[in-house]
């Protein structure tokens, strides 16, 4: 069933998520905005227009696409879509960071926030564990599918590379994965930290399908995970190289790793909000 | 007459293999996931008869545990096998975070453990594993003492709600516990009542302890010999019954002595009911190459270590 998705709706859900990710960081004065606003277009459309799932949380996910977050620290990001989404009350996302909190630092089950499956935060592990969900729906005859989104400096860890020759050896066809392709790490731009080199030819020469989109066009996401699901089904894991600029709806956040895992003070965090209009009503 | 006695020698690794092979047949939700080990982890009876729901992973033990925390989303139990060394060590961050943290249904099944396993040496004789397993919130550890009663295991843990630790290792050794013996997941098994000296042991030097029992018994001395196979959760209330009958105890263990069963009952008799302890086991060295015989006695956790220990620790022992 294909609907044609609603664009301009699909755009103020993403400027809502981009308010909520700098309120969120800023109240806690930590955490990482840039990467969690360089994807908020991604999440808008992946989890308001592309999976199929259900806000009444279920763990097992039987008959649901799964969505694991690999690159962890980008919490902001999938707690403010989950909340939007109904998982549960937008309220709580003042909490994050907080003591007592569901919403960690890092995604956890281990508080039962709904929507999240398995912890991820040290990186270069959902790959594997999306590898094994996505056989896992194989042998339950469970025909939905299974996405897991990378950052581009987690591409330096092994465990990564272990996971990419296993899915295309199996033929894990089922699994989509999109890695974040903003070209920034902690240190400084991933090609002057550890080169990635030509990630689309490491892909392919994987064995993966890989396709290119603009990850931060709505129209693009939308083209590029439909034609991701396109792909699924045809003895090969499908990977999106998904180009976003760090930061991205802030001005004075992009194009560069300075904003990587830094909080804005009161006077940044009024610039940014002077810049993301208020769509869905803020929490 | 002796009180256990063998008619044969097996290793506790096939022990894992049969009674993975019977969990198999016993519920469709089991998988298993080996890291290129399938011959030395008994585990070709599983992959021939479920070619389905065995996962050869390569030689990537980090994919392979993230790729048994996910098989579990969806409702698979899954069983991951490969050496001690690999299983722990190798990929801590990944049972971590995927699994302990995660509260995972995944049971990390691990041969070749401790100094026994021989000849390869010191890099694949990993003695550090009780202790670090143990530290995870949540882990259940489990150390059996023989062929049967790691099958047993083996098939307590298709039953067992959450992450699991299941150590076991490669050498033939006395099959001296029944097929029928039962096996509790977390509660200690008395081998043999005693009221002397209590000493705690798990996996391959139970026999060991047995072994003592008989020659110390031999000179008047009664020992209670209590298998202690599940070291995390500790059978606290076992442990200290018979200490405060005793009054003193000797741990047995082909482990550190830091971070093991003896170091966990030292901290719950610290706590709860101070007495002499002595513990064998290797202490704070690295093993090397031998016949599983040489290094049993070389390490110092033979039965004769076993027999000093105990009057060393009767001579502590006030009266």
């Amino acid at each position: 069933m294909y609907s044609q998705p609603d664009f301009i709706h699909l755009k103020k859900i993403a400027t809502q998520l981009r308010r909520d990710i700098v309120r969120m960081v800023h109240a806690c004065q930590s955490g990482h905005p840039g990467g969690s606003l360089g994807c908020a277009d991604f999440f808008s459309v992946l989890y308001f227009h592309t999976l199929k799932h259900n806000p009444k949380f279920n763990a097992e996910g039987i008959g649901e696409d799964l969505f694991f977050l690999s690159n962890g620290h980008i919490s902001p990001v999938w707690y403010a879509t989950l909340a939007r989404s109904g998982y549960f009350d937008v309220k709580e996302l003042a909490t994050f960071r907080q003591i007592n909190s569901r919403l960690q630092g890092h995604p956890a089950t281990h508080e039962h926030l709904p929507g999240i499956r398995v912890a991820s935060g040290s990186l270069g592990q959902g790959l594997s564990v999306a590898t094994g969900a996505a056989q896992t729906k194989k042998l339950n005859h469970d025909l939905q599918l299974v996405y897991v989104l990378m950052g581009d400096g987690e591409q330096q860890e092994g465990q990564v590379w272990e996971a990419a020759m296993y899915a295309a050896h199996n033929k894990v066809d089922n699994l989509i994965a999109t890695i974040d392709y903003n070209g920034q790490q902690i240190d400084g731009p991933v090609d002057k930290v550890l080169s990635l080199m030509n990630l689309k030819a490491k892909w392919e020469a994987f064995g993966w399908t890989v396709t290119e989109f603009n990850g931060n066009r709505i129209e693009e996401v939308v083209a590029g995970l439909d034609k991701a699901k396109s792909l699924t089904g045809q003895g090969k894991p499908v990977m999106n190289l998904m180009k976003t600029e760090m930061g991205f709806g802030v001005d004075y956040m992009m194009g560069s790793h300075k904003w990587h895992g830094v909080a804005p003070n009161d006077e940044e965090l009024k610039k940014a909000l002077a810049q993301l209009e208020e769509t869905l009503g803020d929490y | 007459m002796a009180k256990y006695t063998f008619t044969e020698k097996k290793d506790t690794r096939s022990g894992f293999g049969a009674g993975l092979h019977e969990l198999g047949k016993q519920n469709n939700q089991v998988v298993a996931l080996c890291a290129d080990l399938t011959g030395s982890l008994k585990m070709d009876a599983f992959k021939k008869d479920f070619p389905d729901r065995f996962f050869q992973t390569g030689i990537a033990e980090a994919n392979m545990m993230g790729l048994a925390a996910g098989m579990t989303i969806g409702g698979k139990i899954s069983f991951t096998g490969t050496f001690a060394n690999f299983s722990t060590g190798r990929v801590y961050d990944q049972i971590r975070q995927s699994i302990a943290y995660s509260g995972k249904n995944v049971k990390i099944c691990a041969s070749h453990a401790g100094v026994t396993l021989g000849e390869d040496g010191a890099t694949h004789q990993i003695l550090e594993d009780i202790g670090m397993m143990k530290m995870l919130p949540g882990m259940t550890v489990i150390v059996p003492c023989d062929y049967n009663q790691t099958k047993a295991a083996t098939m307590a843990l298709g039953k067992h709600m959450g992450p699991a630790y299941l150590r076991f290792g490669r050498p033939s050794w006395p099959v001296f516990t029944a097929a029928d013996r039962p096996f509790v997941i977390g509660k200690a098994d008395k081998m043999i009542e005693g009221k002397d000296v209590s000493v705690f042991a798990c996996g391959h030097l139970v026999w060991n302890a047995i072994e003592a029992e008989e020659k110390l018994a031999a000179q008047g001395i009664s020992v209670e010999v209590i298998n202690l196979h599940t070291i995390k959760p500790l059978d606290v209330e076992s442990v200290l019954e018979s200490v405060q009958k005793t009054k003193c105890v000797v741990t047995c263990e082909e482990h550190q002595i830091n971070g093991g069963l003896g170091d966990s009952i030292a901290q719950t008799l610290a706590r709860f009911y101070p007495a002499p302890i002595e513990m064998v086991g290797v202490n704070d060295t690295f093993g090397e190459s031998g016949t599983p015989a040489q290094l049993m006695k070389k390490y110092g956790l033979g039965s004769d270590n076993i027999i000093e220990a105990v009057q060393k620790v009767l001579k502590r022992k006030k009266t």
